[in-house]
């Protein structure tokens, strides 16, 4: 489809991505490949999604996908997770970004400091592919690391070791050697997409800290459409040939009309200049295993006196048939096609004239026939179609020098993680647990209001009812912030309940209960339960109600209050469920590495 | 451009973004009454509009907007 080859509309695409998808899953006569696409990002990959599948629609590889939880992509990883095992990718793409970075080098740390802080960067990716290679042996591909939007050294960034550009082009550099001596792993180089997209824009921190999406929304079919690019490639679904105009295309002007020696080829101005780098580019895909063919307008011995010329890069026999005459050029393709038996939709074919152009692509079902424009585009329209996209590598590419031995070394030497609690205790998490407090409150109360997932109740509140709430002493209301090495999740945890008299005990019902689901398994609700229950027996209270209401949404709190250590003592026909906690009895605390207040 | 003409152009991001033709807004039309507005879908219409008008907004503006009229009084500030 049109639409979606470069240079296509990135607004368009994003604005209409629905009738876009529909427009494409409506083609008919279409042989999709299917493939089960495991997205496990670092922020948020919704839209990431929703584009790379048009762009992979378009290329004939029909995705199924697996999101992990919003930056749960080392967890999934390296831990696993079940649905992942059940979903079984055939493909990974670990969406990571300097976002991601949990440390960069302070200005005080020595060389020494630095080279270690390295080592843990890439000991904790290593970690990441090495599982996934493991478990689920299949392709993999990840982001390199984007260069920052501001540079507190100035032009010193990229020099001195403290710098943040300093430090990521040595994480790239390493992620690169990976790659090299890696089968089944590439680099998404999105260090080099944003740049061509423009390093600030591409960094918007709007989009990041509303949306936690780590390049601008705008740029994402950019991006997703350098990702497709390897996907494809590596299901097979390259181009293997060009046909190629000549006059206008190959050479400035008409060999048939100004003669072999007037047209422009050669280096004598700048016309000429520009036709000759284009011949350098075609000639040079020719290594790369790429067939070269013609398809010109001409007499043939016109066609042949171009390339005869001593200046012209390009020669007859770099061409694998040649097909000068005045057929129409879709029948010349064909013919190629058939010749050299290979289909003749895994041409490209290049032409400056657009009329010959809309032949070709009308008569001939998926060829790609790219929009050139002016001679001094052609080369950069045909190279960001990424229609040859280059992932094979060959035996004798691998490089079995020192660097795989010293790699595989540092990976076993780095930090492993053996168990859960180790890992989450490499965290370094703190938390903040309160009774509400007025900054909080409308987080407070959004969060109310956007949990469904983990949320015992459901119980959705505005901000004055939580602020009328804090203030009722018959309350204990807490609200919990979680802090790790990665940075600030801030507030992700809210409870609150009622006191009640009831003979000689005094109650408390737990009225709300929720957790974002960005701090999953971290321990915090153990966290937030000793703080309440502390609370509690400050305030002589004797038993501890929670309640489960089921909803679409919530099953997986269903046993929430068994596995913190309450009793059962009721359960209805529709799932909710009544639990105690008897504090006259001891309690264990579930939470072994968040550090409290 | 006046209020009426902003209308037209919203409509038909409005339509787009939401892939329904029949979708028309005004002052008062809030997340709930489209289908499919949610907060991913959010961005995305953020986005468009902002093409479409050639304006960014600002972080603050977007996340407190109550309802369709106040991203319009919103665009207005920004053509001006």
């Amino acid at each position: 489809m049109k639409q979606l080859e470069y240079p296509y509309d990135s607004d368009f695409i994003l604005r209409k991505k629905k009738a876009i998808k529909r427009e494409l899953l409506a083609r008919e006569g279409i042989q999709y490949v299917e493939k089960k696409i495991a997205i496990l990002g670092g922020s948020t990959t919704s839209d990431i999604k929703q584009i790379l599948e048009l762009f992979l629609l378009n290329y004939g590889i029909r995705p199924e996908f697996f999101e992990s939880e919003y930056n749960k992509y080392f967890e999934d990883a390296v831990f696993g997770n079940p649905e992942l095992d059940e979903f079984a990718p055939d493909l990974v793409f670990v969406h990571t970004t300097t976002r991601n970075i949990a440390r960069f080098p302070a200005v005080t740390d020595s060389p020494e400091q630095i080279d270690v802080l390295i080592e843990e960067t890439m000991g904790r990716f290593e970690q990441i592919w090495g599982a996934l290679a493991e478990r689920y042996k299949c392709t993999v591909i990840q982001n390199n690391f984007e260069q920052p939007f501001y540079r507190l050294l100035g032009n010193s960034d990229f020099t001195n070791i403290h710098g943040r550009l300093n430090f990521i082009n040595r994480l790239n550099d390493r992620f690169c050697a990976y790659a090299q001596s890696h089968r089944n792993f590439f680099i998404n180089d999105i260090n080099y997409i944003s740049a061509v997209y423009g390093i600030k824009k591409w960094a918007d921190p709007g989009d990041w800290y509303r949306y936690k999406y780590a390049l601008s929304v705008s740029a994402i079919p950019d991006f997703a459409f350098n990702l497709a690019h390897i996907i494809k490639a590596v299901y097979g679904k390259n181009k293997k040939a060009f046909a190629l105009d000549m006059d206008n295309t190959l050479w400035g002007g008409i060999v048939g009309d100004d003669g072999p020696e007037n047209i422009k080829i050669g280096h004598e101005d700048a016309e000429s200049e520009l036709f000759t780098e284009f011949q350098q580019y075609i000639k040079a895909h020719k290594d790369l295993g790429i067939l070269l063919t013609v398809a010109s307008k001409n007499d043939e011995e016109n066609a042949l006196a171009g390339l005869a010329r001593p200046d012209s890069t390009l020669k007859q026999d770099d061409f694998l048939i040649i097909k000068a005459n005045w057929d129409n050029k879709d029948i010349n393709i064909a013919n190629t096609a058939k010749e050299i038996n290979i289909g003749a939709d895994s041409f490209v074919f290049v032409d400056d004239n657009p009329v010959e152009r809309a032949l070709v692509e009308n008569q001939i079902p998926g060829i790609s026939v790219p929009e050139v424009g002016a001679p001094e585009t052609y080369i950069d329209i045909l190279d960001s179609n990424g229609f040859f996209e280059v992932t094979g590598i060959s035996e004798e590419d691998i490089k079995r020098s020192g660097m795989y031995k010293a790699n595989m070394e540092r990976a076993k030497a780095s930090a492993q993680f053996t168990n859960y609690d180790e890992y989450l205790k490499s965290l370094e998490m703190t938390a903040e647990i309160k009774p509400f407090a007025p900054v909080y409150m409308a987080r407070i109360a959004e969060l109310t209001n956007k949990s469904n997932q983990f949320n015992l109740t459901t119980k959705r509140c505005s901000q004055a009812d939580i602020e009328k709430i804090a203030t009722d002493p018959k309350y204990i209301t807490l609200y919990g912030r979680l802090e790790d090495k990665f940075g600030d999740n801030g507030v992700v945890a809210v409870a609150f309940g009622h006191e009640e008299d009831f003979g000689k005990d005094k109650f408390f019902h737990i009225d709300l209960w929720l957790m974002s689901c960005r701090v999953l398994k971290r321990g915090m609700e153990f966290a937030m339960m000793d703080e309440l229950i502390s609370e509690a027996k400050s305030r002589n209270i004797t038993k501890i109600k929670g309640y489960y209401l089921p909803t679409a949404k919530n099953k997986m709190v269903k046993d929430f209050y068994g596995l913190q250590g309450f009793e059962k003592i009721r359960e209805m026909e529709d799932g909710t469920s009544e639990w105690l906690l008897d504090l006259d009895k001891p309690h264990k605390s579930g939470n072994v590495a968040i550090k409290v207040n | 451009m006046t209020r009426e003409e902003i209308y037209g152009k919203l409509n038909e991001v409005f339509q787009d973004v939401f892939d329904d033709e029949d979708i028309t807004v005004n002052d008062s039309t809030v997340a709930a009454d489209v289908d499919g507005w949610d907060s991913l879908e959010h961005i995305n219409l953020i986005v468009a509009v902002e093409r479409c008008f050639g304006i960014k907004f600002t972080m603050g503006e977007t996340t407190g907007l109550k309802n369709v009229g106040e991203m319009v009084d919103r665009i207005i500030a920004h053509l001006g």
